[in-house]
């Protein structure tokens, strides 16, 4: 599907034809976006919200027309809810900041997941360290599923946030988010929710899901590096203080008092990735043109196909195995290091990713060091799954 | 494939599965732990020294084939060596592996055959680490771990 729209794809490596099966790290880019970055350096940039003259103007109207395309792209209610940061980790780190260090105290708790990714952990943990908070964890079950009679009965009077990821990048779990939402908010627990891995492939609307904050990158929905997103309800991001301090951020400086712009420029301090917006902007619009449920359903086929063939090879072990799974496929081989497996697959031509995919606490419940992960884009083929299997093969060619 | 069977040669894939010096010895008076904090490799190194001279020396550990074959060519090439000579074999190691070493200029031996890593930068990481901790134990009065700062990554 719409293939052509990817040059690198045609790239050879090692001799062979590149099959990028690394996605859910980073998805490549198409023309259409490239294009977009182009015509922004060539004919539009200046910087933003500053100067009066037509480039300046010509550059804040693209930034600020992206904002509302990511808006409608969440169905959010207004695009004041909708800040640029640098990437997921970035919208984490804010929200611990601004909302965590000035609510949450000594005693509270915070339920993260077992899946999450060390985004969604580690800035927890710098705040738990800082303030005397507990972090409790979110069990699962062998194939990778939440215990949701667990999850219930973590809640309490000390209960103060939820973070938790919509769809887990080392397994591919999707989360029952919703309803886990819904249950946080009985118990007046507000939730952030880490959409990294779910906003690129399936539609997502912050009302219906009615989450208070939604944070994901766009590197890995086909638009570039260096930028990100994090939503807020506006009566949450009005309440928060800056993450960080310096222009843009603030109404009037003097040296008595500063006082802060208004969300969501408070916290955007400094000059942003203004062609990085742009470019995400334009990758929202590629995305919504082919249509977030045809992704969604070819990259369905796409991890079907595939799970099924690699089941078949009685010397692999697929690690998640759960009823609702995004296209990705972590794997073990028997008797081979995970890192062995994915050398070995690039001198084929195959790229994907092997290690502990930034989520330790899932390597950890599932015993392993590591995995090799296959992850899927729609502009993936059925062939190029053939050629994974068939590189699987070889390892066990050349260990078995 | 002919890259991929450089650096998978029958050798290293034999040590792999059947690794030499492996398990701990009672009673070592040198040994470190080694740590790859990006891919979880992990190799735990035990040796007794004495006279300047390494009399015994095992290996146990996690990790890739190349770094758990690397480890135990390493303890056989060091077994019964001078310390000094094991230094020696440290540096050209580390040296071939990142490619400021011609291999043929050196005194590695079977060794050679992790030259092909150089190629593959990921995997530098990997063949170096159990020759990082050899260092670390003859160097140290104590275990060490070689996480973290000293970890042999960019620039090597
Ligand atoms: C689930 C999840 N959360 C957070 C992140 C961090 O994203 P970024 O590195 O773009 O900030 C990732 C990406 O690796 C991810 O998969």
């Amino acid at each position: 599907m719409r293939r052509e729209d990817f040059p690198i794809l045609d790239l050879m490596v090692h001799g062979k034809q590149l099959v990028y099966l690394d996605n859910a790290a980073s998805s490549q880019m198409p023309q259409q976006v490239i294009d977009r970055l182009v015509h922004y350096q060539n004919f539009e940039h200046a910087n933003i919200h500053r100067g009066v003259h037509y480039l300046s103007d010509m550059a804040t109207t693209a930034y600020e027309g992206a904002r509302e395309k990511v808006r409608k792209f969440l169905n959010a209610k207004e695009s004041r809810e909708i800040v640029f940061t640098k990437g997921t980790t970035e919208a984490i780190n804010l929200v611990m900041h601004g909302y965590g260090r000035k609510f949450l105290k000594e005693g509270d708790e915070i339920i993260l997941s077992g899946l999450e990714h060390h985004a969604n952990i580690v800035p927890w943990q710098m705040l738990a360290q800082e303030k005397g908070i507990r972090i409790r964890v979110i069990p699962m079950n062998d194939d990778g599923e939440l215990l949701q009679e667990e999850f219930a009965k973590l809640f309490n009077a000390n209960t103060k946030l939820l973070a938790l990821t919509h769809v887990s990048n080392a397994l591919g779990t999707v989360n029952p988010v919703k309803e886990m939402i819904a249950h946080a908010h009985r118990m007046n627990v507000p939730v952030l929710i880490d959409g990294a891995q779910a906003a690129p492939h399936h539609r997502v609307d912050v009302q219906d899901l009615d989450c208070d904050f939604y944070a994901f990158s766009g590197h890995k929905m086909c638009g570039p590096t260096g930028i990100g997103i994090l939503y807020g309800k506006a009566e949450f991001l009005e309440k928060m203080q800056p993450y960080q301090g310096g222009g843009d951020m603030i109404l009037s400086v003097s040296f008595e008092k500063t006082e802060y712009n208004v969300i969501p420029y408070k916290f955007e301090a400094g000059t942003p990735p203004i062609a990085a917006a742009i470019g995400l902007g334009a990758a929202i619009d590629y995305l919504s043109e082919i249509g977030l449920d045809v992704i969604e359903a070819k990259e369905k086929e796409l991890l079907d196909y595939a799970t099924e063939k690699v089941k078949k090879l009685p010397y692999v072990r697929i690690i998640g195995t759960a009823k609702k799974k995004a296209a990705v496929l972590s794997f073990e081989i028997e008797g081979v290091h995970p890192h062995d497996v994915g050398t070995i697959l690039d001198t084929e031509g195959v790229a994907i990713r092997t290690g502990h995919h930034c989520a330790q606490p899932v390597m950890q419940r599932f015993c392993v060091p590591a995995t090799a992960r296959a992850s899927f884009a729609f502009y993936n083929t059925l062939e190029e799954v053939d050629k994974l299997v068939a590189a699987i093969e070889k390892v066990q060619e050349v260990f078995g | 494939m002919s890259e991929m069977r450089a650096l998978y040669q029958e050798v290293i894939l034999d040590h792999n599965k059947k690794p030499r010096n492996w398990g701990a010895i009672d009673g070592a008076n040198r040994h470190a732990e080694g740590h790859n904090p990006l891919c979880g490799d992990h190799v735990k190194l035990t040796m007794n020294v004495a006279e300047g001279k390494i009399e015994s020396i095992a290996f146990e550990g996690v990790g890739c084939a190349i770094c758990k074959a690397s480890a135990s060519m390493m303890t056989g090439a060091v077994k019964g060596k001078p310390v000094e000579e094991a230094d020696l074999l440290v540096e050209e190691f580390r040296g071939m592996a990142t490619g400021s070493l011609d291999p043929e200029q050196s005194h590695l031996g079977r060794l050679k055959v992790f030259a092909g890593v150089r190629d593959l930068p990921s995997r530098v990481k990997c063949a170096i680490l159990p020759w990082h901790t050899l260092h670390a134990a003859l160097h140290s009065e104590e275990s060490v771990s070689t996480e973290g700062a000293s970890d042999p990554v960019p620039g090597e």
